[in-house]
């Protein structure tokens, strides 16, 4: 689960980080007496789970309250890359002397925590490794050991900080540095993040060190033990549904349904479509046993798009017999208003008497293909002679998306 | 010969007691393998079906040799259940619990690495050598024992491919399910290393997916150590970036990961990669014959 920058440095400032004092606000009207409060200059931005929000508008430094209102009222209407703009954080603006780059992240090729210090801030990371590798840090944290202290005195040296430089509370500039560090360690392990990155890691005019910027994901299977951390409404209204079904669902723009038993069959029957000419409304695993009110479950979720044409049912039998599974499709499409024709590909344990199951039920609208290709060329011929239709209990359909 | 499990490992089905574990202990049994042990905290003593239940994972390698263990324990409980079995010096954990925290499998595979114990998984479907030994959730009845060695990211493809081997005659040697999480066991370049040393393997198909670059990885070990035929298949060309397909590893992270990235890099290593599933058994046909011809 990504977080917001405000909610982010809600975290930092829990672990100890040093962020600038700032208030949320959700109306325009708000910004101006949040800037009074604060103090001005300040900076007024969007608070949207994406990147590239300054160059699309949504960071603005005002110099007044009235400023700081009107700033509000642009980024608060904002749609940026396709996230709306629910809140934005009206923050104390900083004099920022110089950028530097903090995060900790979980590596796949190091098996755990990497943390990664950059005395160059926005800029590729790979370009000052070839250019400058003493202003790099790159070192994966031991999860037992935790990070140590040779690690944080490698930031220290990276960051070219002058040994007598003193923040404006008259301590060791190098030493709250260190601190910074070692508490975006700490955070990141009692939290559970997968990242927590500050970009930038600022040096003001006045000496100090500030989190600028926050990007902290949280792992999502560790939300039962980050209790006060809800999960956010931000989630579009299926692929909720369809986590509290317990499908993994994904919706994509093209007009084929698309359910499966497992994620990579179904990832490689959304390919195969594709390559036959079509395109898929959906990814959807329901998991193994396919059971009938799993499948039924996944019908109403993807159906309610109503930009569905045809669907695809592509379930290989493992331990689950197909003639089990067959048995289970007929329960629910003898008795749903699927309302599209359906494609049936059974394969496996038991496919022969399953894909006979099925074809002694005769269902109105559903064919049983008799291979994985087979299946995937009906199904594209299928959808691209028939209209789109709404969701299975009839409600009034979108006619959009219809396939051309 | 066989990598990892065969018809001499002694296995340990942790959580026995439970539903899944008594279901998949008594198929791993009919698959030919030899389940010596089980563990239910506070059950030891009982049976399952014959196989004898101990409190510990301790207590049972004392008593029985177990060697491998195959957890069926919840994912809030796996992180132990794993340390557990790499202290009590069982060589081989498999785990398919979905859904571990990604700190606890950070912690797990530093604590096992020390311990020197291996692990298959997690969120995956085990291993299986045909006819010897099954050490997971895999269905036995689709594997043919033979040559092909197979290792996987995803458990359905896998069977599917299998299946279109099985029924195109080429057997199997070992096939393992790595998972489908970001921060897993025993990988593509673990298994293809052991590919390559063992005589009854003549071929592998490796089958990856969005997210990582474990398969980019794969083919620049292929490229400088393997002489073994290798072929592939990836899946998920058709996923949107930022979004997570079914897998917890299965993301395309902005513009790295992508499917389009991971064929270019196996075939730039010299592997062939099917466009889809069935086509597997076409490109190892191939590249067998082109071997044996040499």
């Amino acid at each position: 689960m990504d977080l917001l920058e405000h909610q982010g440095k809600a975290l930092f400032a829990a672990a100890g980080l040093p962020v600038l004092p700032a208030r949320l606000v959700t109306a325009a009207g708000e910004a101006g007496p949040a800037a009074r409060e604060l103090g001005l200059p300040v900076a007024v931005k969007a608070q949207v789970k994406t990147g590239g929000r300054g160059k699309a508008g949504g960071i603005r430094v005002c110099a007044d309250a009235a400023a700081a209102a009107a700033a509000a009222a642009d980024i608060l209407g904002m749609s940026i890359r396709g996230h709306k703009v629910e809140a934005a954080l009206v923050e104390k603006a900083a004099d920022v002397e110089r950028e530097m780059y903090l995060a900790i992240s979980s590596s796949r090729a190091q098996r755990g925590p990497l943390l990664i210090f950059c005395r160059e801030g926005g800029v590729d990371i790979e370009k000052v490794a070839r250019r400058n590798p003493a202003a790099l840090v790159r070192t994966p944290i031991d999860p037992l050991l935790g990070l140590c202290d040779y690690q944080v005195r490698d930031v220290i040296a990276a960051a070219g900080i002058d040994a007598t430089a003193v923040t404006t509370a008259g301590k060791s500039l190098r030493q709250e540095l260190g601190a910074a560090v070692r508490a975006l360690w700490r955070l990141y392990r009692d939290r559970d993040a997968t990242l927590a990155e500050v970009n930038p890691l600022v040096l003001t005019k006045q000496g100090d060190v500030i989190c600028l910027d926050s990007k902290v994901t949280i792992d999502d299977n560790a939300l039962y033990r980050q209790t006060d951390l809800a999960r956010d409404g931000t989630e579009d209204e299926r692929e909720g549904r369809a986590r509290q079904a317990g499908l993994a669902f994904v919706p994509l723009d093209g007009d084929i349904g698309v359910l499966g038993n497992g994620a990579g069959l179904v990832m490689s029957t959304i390919d195969q479509i594709a390559d036959a000419g079509g395109s898929a409304a959906d990814f959807c695993d329901i998991g193994g046993g396919a059971r009938a009110e799993v499948v039924a479950a996944a019908l109403d979720v993807i159906l309610s798009s109503g930009h569905v044409s045809a669907l695809l049912v592509s379930i290989f039998g493992g331990i689950t017999r197909c003639d089990e599974v067959a048995r289970g499709l007929i329960e629910v499409f003898g008795t749903a208003q699927v309302g599209v024709p359906v494609v049936v590909r059974l394969d496996g344990n038991a496919a022969e008497a399953g894909r006979a199951v099925l074809a002694e039920a005769a269902l109105a609208g559903v064919s049983v293909a008799p291979s994985a290709a087979e299946a995937v060329r009906l199904v594209v011929a299928t959808a691209k002679a028939s209209p789109a239709a709404g969701p299975p209990a009839g409600a009034a359909t979108a006619g959009d998306g219809q396939a051309v | 010969m066989a990598i990892l499990i065969d018809e001499a490992s002694r296995v340990l089905v942790q959580g026995i007691t439970g539903r899944e574990g008594a279901f998949h202990a008594g198929r791993m049994r009919a698959a030919g393998t030899n389940v010596v042990a089980g563990t239910s905290p506070g059950k030891g003593g009982q049976d399952v079906d014959g196989v004898p239940v101990f409190d510990s994972v301790a207590a049972a390698v004392d008593r029985t040799g177990a060697d491998v263990a195959v957890l069926f324990v919840p994912a809030r409980f796996a992180r132990d259940a794993m340390l557990e079995a790499a202290d009590a010096g069982v060589r081989l954990i498999v785990c398919v619990t979905e859904g571990i925290p990604v700190r606890d499998m950070a912690e797990v595979t530093a604590h096992l690495a020390r311990r020197g114990s291996l692990l298959v998984g997690p969120n995956g479907p085990g291993l299986i050598t045909p006819g010897r030994c099954s050490a997971g959730i895999m269905p036995a009845d689709v594997f043919l024992p033979g040559h092909v060695g197979l290792v996987s990211r995803s458990g359905t493809l896998t069977y599917e491919v299998v299946n279109e081997l099985t029924l195109a005659d080429l057997g199997q040697s070992t096939v393992v399910g790595m998972g489908g999480d970001p921060l897993h066991g025993l990988g593509f370049l673990e298994c293809l290393e052991r590919y390559e040393a063992d005589d009854s393997t003549e071929a592998v198909v490796l089958i990856g997916e969005i997210g990582g670059d474990d398969e980019e990885r794969a083919a620049a070990f292929v490229n400088e150590k393997m002489t073994k035929p290798v072929v592939a298949y990836i899946a998920g060309f058709g996923a949107p970036p930022g979004k997570r397909m079914g897998h917890a590893g299965a993301i395309v992270d902005g513009s790295s990961g992508t499917a389009a990235d991971k064929k270019a890099a196996l075939e730039a290593a010299g592997i062939p990669v099917a466009s889809a599933p069935a086509d597997v058994v076409l490109l190892l046909r191939q590249r067998l014959e082109r071997r044996r011809s040499q």
